[in-house]
């Protein structure tokens, strides 16, 4: 049960990142400046290379010789078990930042108490992964407030961003059976202990960037029992296509 | 993105990065960005991907003056033939290492 459960727990981070990570990806060579382009692309491979290392870890505790590529690239969409959150597609830049904000408010503090966790392989992915949702939440939140803050047509978008996505927070904070299993033996952090935490992330963003924080609504949640969005299984067709055409490709 | 659109609205800033301390800030190249807290950002996301630094300087390339190439003759030539200001006449130690 206990590797079970932590094998699961490992897939449901990795998934997060490496889904975020495409996303990401997707705006490579389309950011609305060069700056920015890199900007995105390096926060991708940073996100990428933490589920690298989550779905390494994973493949390692499961013990049936499959690879990390195996379980990024080989599974079916009802397989993926990341939060519905990193999978929305990019939609305008501003949809883009908010999603990255969102995202690294949650993971900052997450990576911060992950130091402390109990498996050594966890510890050392958070040590790097700490510092770089760090960098993530300052320039997405910078962002955000820069738009928020700007023109009328920015502040529309970035409040239409929020509409859209806020939703899709409350994911972040509910623990399948496994992750909590994981929390309770201190290999993870306890995902709904973050929540002050994150809303001491978001909140001097939003005051700043004028921005209200939505109340109530019917939040989305089904990623971890792999329930997805239809966004999702475009985003897999793209993503898995050369390891699907090319089995076992490798560069 | 118009250019006229792109130089008010984000202006050039000229990127200066320390490789390591003790050593002094260079100038690497260029960025375009809104304000001073985007340019360090984009800074950092387009000149120290591969491990290039501890410290990043941006100035706004506008607040830059520079010398007039058309003066270059009487600038830099007259130093030309005074060999002996050159450091090349002193043996230095060993000891003392790199100068």
């Amino acid at each position: 049960m206990a590797d079970h459960a932590l094998f699961t727990a490992l897939v449901e981070l990795a998934d997060d990142h490496g889904v975020l990570g495409h996303r990401l990806s997707e705006w490579c060579g389309h950011a609305p400046m060069l700056e920015e382009d890199l900007a995105l692309t390096n926060m991708a491979l940073d996100v990428i290379g933490t589920a690298r290392g989550l779905y390494a870890h994973a493949a390692a505790v499961e013990g049936e010789g499959r690879s990390e590529d195996d379980l990024a690239y080989l599974r079916v969409e009802r397989e993926y078990r990341n939060c519905l959150l990193v999978e929305r597609p990019n939609g305008d830049f501003a949809q883009t930042m908010l999603r990255q904000l969102y995202f690294a408010a949650f993971m900052q503090p997450f990576w911060s108490a992950a130091l402390k966790s109990t498996d050594e392989t966890l510890r050392g992915i958070a040590g790097k992964a700490v510092k770089e949702m760090a960098y993530h939440l300052r320039h997405a939140g910078e962002w955000v407030i820069r738009l928020g803050d700007g023109t009328p047509g920015s502040a529309a978008r970035m409040r239409a961003a929020v509409e859209g996505l806020h939703i899709y927070t409350g994911e972040l904070f509910t623990a399948s059976e496994s992750a909590a299993h994981c929390s309770r033996a201190g290999l993870l952090p306890d995902r709904a202990a973050l929540r002050d935490a994150w809303l001491e992330n978001i909140a001097p963003v939003f005051a700043q960037a004028m921005l209200e924080m939505p109340e109530g609504g019917y939040p989305q949640t089904g990623g971890r029992d792999g329930l997805h969005g239809e966004a999702l299984g475009h985003m897999l067709s793209d993503m898995q296509y050369l390891q699907r055409a090319f089995p076992g490709a490798t560069w | 993105m118009s250019d006229t659109k792109s130089r008010t609205e984000t202006p050039l800033w000229e990127v200066f990065i320390r490789p390591r301390n003790g050593l002094a800030h260079r100038h690497v190249g260029s960025i375009h960005a809104a304000d001073e807290v985007l340019a360090l950002d984009a800074a950092r996301d387009v000149y120290t991907r591969r491990g290039e630094g501890n410290s990043i300087w941006v100035v706004r390339s506008s607040q830059i003056a520079a010398s007039d190439p058309d003066h270059a003759d009487e600038t830099f030539d007259p130093t030309a033939d005074k060999i002996y200001r050159h450091p090349t006449f002193y043996e230095i130690p060993e000891d003392v290492g790199h100068m």
